[in-house]
């Protein structure tokens, strides 16, 4: 089933973008941890983050050998193990940090809620490629896939992981602006959302739920904790100005006034040790991983294909604009990494299946059917 | 898959991705100005904020709940606490100024970097503290020498600070260090590593009240970690007051009555179960917890044989003796084994199986009824009675007046006693019920232990009428402000499983306890007060039947424990009073009178209507 044609289309490009970031990723991590470790050799945080790119090297590997389609035939079953694990999370889940968010294989800890992500995607681009016209989705179209992502947000939100849920709405929100809904449906939604949001926050609230609710989205309100997490953010990467530090010579950084900062406040590092003109490249990277995603939605034969393609950029899309804008204070503080820097098997493993896809779906491309 | 036009279908694709690709563009010149506006714009200001790293987190300790007693007056306050702290960061080179205050505070340097070594890798701007609770001198002496220090600093605690040390201090409990262990089980949200959290009585079981949350502040400091500017602060949030039910003048007279002895004494308000006393002695400091006990201090009450830690109160299980009674007369009059009229001839011994069974009257108390029976304390008669009525169902009767369980006081480690039946007894010793074990039963003696709060608890049942309480020791929680936040109501949890006819008879006799001519307790008649009570002696020394001892010379371990249990006035009770006096010998004689005084101090004399205050006993 592998023949050359699939080896001459073979997206050599797209690889060496994910390989540049996740080498700038490694050089900004080894940096994060180095600061006040004593320990011999390599941080075990660093080594550990070497080896899920390495086994996300592989597992890309192992996704190419599926033809793409077979996951649109496949798409309820993933589903369905991916909620069956969520669900699990309840009878079996590790508890860390007030929220049980982890199952336990044993030599790892997977998160469900990451695997869900890519699971949603295909169930959507599968949904809406028979759905999909000219004049955009109605009511009666929308009706599935709203239960299809209502069932695991609410899972995932019940962890509580508020972030994961709220970026599993997004990315489904996009795909399905994507594919084109009528114009007096998008306008009678926004409408009952107009309604209800205030209905809900006068009656429906009680105070300290509103009080936690204008603390996420204004973290000023919380001088001590995530108000203080983010001043120190701010600080640091303001200090780095143009030219940045140096490498290894963030004070911020080394006086572990950073929150977080080898997983999501990994951005400030960055930003502290190489100023403007490291993030500048940083983003200019992210935005080529974009544009080449979009790329090969547009390029795709299969409307399956161009969908899902779209709904991975997408999900990659939201964490980097997340990430980035809660580092620098113009976003709610979330727990969201970012894409391929910020360290976490979870995170690398599921940004990886999805770049697997993405070249899986350029590499067929030519194949319609 | 829906039919598109393969032209159409191109030019849809094209069309939506290039509206994607506007977004997407959108949104990164969108971050990447916002980096323009941090790194260059601010960049210098912030640059000068990361040299000094001079933003910090400066936290403001809550004060904890204040304890009041039924009278509103101030049983356990905050004192401020002036602890010396460090920053490492600021106080370079860190071994000279160290060495300086030592000088200057007279303490060792050793101790004093002993302190930062156990800090350990904590963040060089985090304060570490070289000593608490430093004396008002030493304070004078650092704020003089206040820029010779840099990076040492003053910070104000509040402390915890028991006004009357020794009252109460069972009851009241005391403070600890929290520990790693529970830091992580998540049970304590807001408390830090260095915070203190009630371990032991009320100060424990009140907890989650009494706490508080911490406030801070986000300050700016200069170079030698001086706050140069305040720029945001949250403020604490003081603990939530207690009002207790405690009366700590009657809890004083009880624990003078208490010096010197070992025992335990409770008081209740029968209307509501409200503790108005509970006292266990020894006693011991709560002031000696503040800030770690000393390992000597803590030996030493380990060491003490009168176990100062123990709340004997509620974990001291003695065996009820003579104040059993009541209860053996309760079941007996119930069951119908005997009626007010039922007379039994005592003789001084009663015959049972092969054995005799003695009466502590050698000479025996003649013919007498129930109500006799109870103010002489006749043994006889109640062997009698208990061997109608049979192990469970006294066992029975016994649980229903609240015996052999917890009474379901506020505080922790209270201990149940213990109602032995025939079952009971199969299954612990793996032997039959012994029909002579049911006399020993009936007198309060064998296998049966209660608590003093226990007796209490039944006493104030018997004088109310008949109802159990949980006995209550908070009323009220209060904010800072004096805002009810919290009512406990008084709560009923049963009731002595008897009719009125049965009560009035045991009241009777209870009053004859004292204020009847033969009554065992007729020596702490008060003039104008009418109360009804129960002594007892438990023996804690197993005598053998009939053999003499001459208690006097007696070692003191072997002494019997003397109980004494009443209410007062006999008519209308205001007050339920349990006292146990460990090796007190006679309940009459040691037990009874620190009874006596307590009625005398809380009901006084019989005063005029229009005085207020009570006169003062001499």
């Amino acid at each position: 089933m592998f023949d050359r044609r699939l080896i001459e289309h073979f997206d050599w490009g797209f690889l060496a973008v994910i390989l540049l970031i996740g080498s700038c990723g490694l050089v900004i991590l080894y940096s994060a941890v180095s600061a006040g470790w004593q320990g011999s050799g390599l941080h075990y945080l660093f080594e550990k983050q070497m080896i899920w790119m390495g086994a996300g090297m592989v597992v890309i590997l192992g996704i190419l050998v599926i033809d793409f389609r077979e996951l649109d035939k496949l798409n309820l079953v993933i589903y369905a193990v991916c909620v069956g694990l969520l669900v699990s999370i309840y009878f079996f889940g590790q508890s860390g940090g007030g929220s049980r968010r982890w199952l336990s294989l044993g030599f790892a800890n997977i998160q469900p809620s990451e695997l869900m992500k890519i699971s949603l995607i295909i169930s959507l681009a599968s949904l809406y490629a028979t759905t999909v016209s000219p004049e955009g989705l109605n009511f009666k179209n929308l009706l599935k896939p709203a239960v299809l992502c209502a069932i695991p947000v609410a899972l995932i939100v019940n962890q509580p992981d508020l972030g994961t849920g709220l970026l599993l709405l997004l990315i489904a929100g996009s795909i399905t602006l994507f594919v084109k809904v009528e114009k007096k449906v998008v306008l009678t939604l926004g409408a009952i959302l107009v309604c209800i949001v205030p209905l809900v926050w006068f009656t429906g609230l009680k105070e300290y739920q509103k009080e936690r609710i204008l603390t996420f989205l204004d973290p000023g309100r919380d001088p001590l904790g995530t108000g203080y997490h983010i001043i120190q953010s701010k600080i640091a990467i303001g200090s780095g100005m143009i030219t940045g530090k140096g490498f290894l010579q963030g004070t911020q950084n080394a006086l572990s006034f950073l929150p977080e900062q080898h997983t999501d406040f990994i951005l400030s590092v960055l930003a502290e040790e190489w100023g403007l003109a490291g993030c500048t490249v940083l983003l200019v990277l992210y935005f080529l991983l974009l544009l080449w995603g979009l790329n090969i939605a547009y390029n795709c034969r299969n409307m399956f294909g161009s969908i899902l393609a779209f709904g991975i950029t997408s999900m990659v899309f939201w964490q980097i604009f997340i990430n980035i804008g809660m580092v620098m204070g113009l976003m709610p503080v979330v727990g969201v990494p970012l894409p391929l820097v910020s360290y976490g098997g979870s995170s690398v493993i599921t940004n990886m299946v999805g770049f697997g896809i993405l070249l899986n779906i350029s590499m067929r491309k030519f194949s319609t059917a | 898959m829906y039919e598109l036009n393969k032209n159409a279908d191109r030019d849809w694709i094209k069309q939506r991705i290039m509206t994607a690709t506007l977004c997407f563009l959108v949104v990164f010149i969108l971050l990447f100005l916002r980096l323009v506006y941090l790194q260059l714009i601010k960049g210098e200001e912030f640059r000068r904020l990361s040299e000094t790293n001079c933003v910090r987190l400066k936290s403001i300790k809550q004060s904890r709940g204040l304890i009041y007693d039924r009278n509103k007056k101030l049983l356990v306050d905050n004192r401020p606490a002036f602890d010396l702290v460090i920053v490492l960061e600021d106080a370079g080179p860190v071994p000279d100024t160290v060495s300086l205050l030592s000088s200057l505070i007279h303490e060792p340097y050793a101790d004093l970097m002993d302190n930062i070594q156990k800090a350990g890798n904590t963040a060089s701007y985090k304060p570490v503290t070289l000593k608490k609770d430093i004396s008002r001198d030493q304070l004078a002496v650092v704020e003089a020498h206040k820029f010779d220090l840099p990076g040492i600093h003053i910070e104000i605690e509040p402390t915890r600070y028991y006004i009357y040390p020794k009252i109460a201090s069972h009851l009241l409990g005391y403070l600890g260090q929290v520990n790693k262990k529970e830091l992580e089980s998540g049970q304590y949200p807001h408390v830090k590593s260095g915070d203190n959290i009630g371990r032991y009585g009320v100060e424990k079981s009140f907890e989650p009240f009494l706490q508080g949350r911490r406030g801070g502040r986000q300050v700016e400091v200069d170079v030698n970690g001086r706050v140069v500017k305040v720029l945001k602060t949250v403020a604490p949030v003081s603990g939530n007051d207690l009002y207790l039910t405690l009366d700590l003048s009657l809890q004083q007279v009880a624990e003078d009555m208490l010096t010197d002895k070992e025992g335990a004494v409770v008081a209740i308000d029968p209307s509501n179960g409200d503790v108005l006393v509970m006292a266990s002695s020894p006693a011991f400091d709560q002031n000696d917890f503040i800030g770690g006990i000393s390992t000597e201090k803590w030996r030493r009450l380990m060491d003490n044989p009168g176990h100062p830690m123990t709340n004997k109160a509620i974990q001291g299980e003695y065996p009820p003796a003579s104040t059993y009674k009541t209860l053996t007369a309760i079941a007996a009059l119930e069951e119908k084994a005997i009626d007010r009229h039922t007379t039994t001839f005592c003789p001084g011994y009663y015959v049972f199986g092969k054995r005799r069974y003695h009466c502590w009257s050698r000479y025996g108390h003649g013919k007498l009824s129930v109500e006799a029976a109870i103010a002489q304390s006749c043994d006889v008669f109640f062997y009698q009675a208990g061997e109608k009525v049979g192990v469970d169902a006294l066992a029975q009767y016994a649980r229903g007046c609240g015996l052999g369980r917890p009474t379901g006081i506020a505080l922790a480690h209270e201990r149940a006693g213990l109602i032995p039946t025939a079952s009971w007894k199969r299954r612990r010793f793996q032997e039959a019920w012994q029909a002579g074990e049911t006399l020993s039963i009936s007198i309060g003696q064998g296998f049966n232990l209660t608590t003093p709060l226990q007796m209490a608890v039944f006493t104030a049942a018997i004088a109310n009428g008949g109802t159990l309480y949980r006995p209550r020791i908070v009323k009220n929680i209060a904010d800072s402000n004096g805002n009810v936040v919290k009512k406990i109501e008084p709560e009923i949890t049963g009731g002595i499983p008897a009719g009125k006819e049965t009560l009035d008879i045991v009241k009777k006799g209870l009053f004859d306890v004292v204020q009847g001519d033969r009554g065992t307790a007729r020596g702490i008649r008060i003039k104008g007060i009418e109360i009804a009570g129960k002594t007892g002696t438990a023996q804690v020394f197993s005598r053998k039947t009939g053999e003499k001892f001459d208690n006097e010379n007696l070692e003191k371990k072997f002494q019997d424990h003397a109980w004494f249990v009443c209410y007062a006035p006999a008519q209308n009770p205001v007050i339920a009073i349990s006292v146990i006096i460990e090796h007190g010998e006679h309940g009459s004689s040691a037990a009874a009178p620190v009874a006596g005084a307590m009625v005398k101090k809380y009901l006084g004399l019989p005063k005029p209507k229009t005085k207020k205050k009570a006169p003062k006993e001499g």
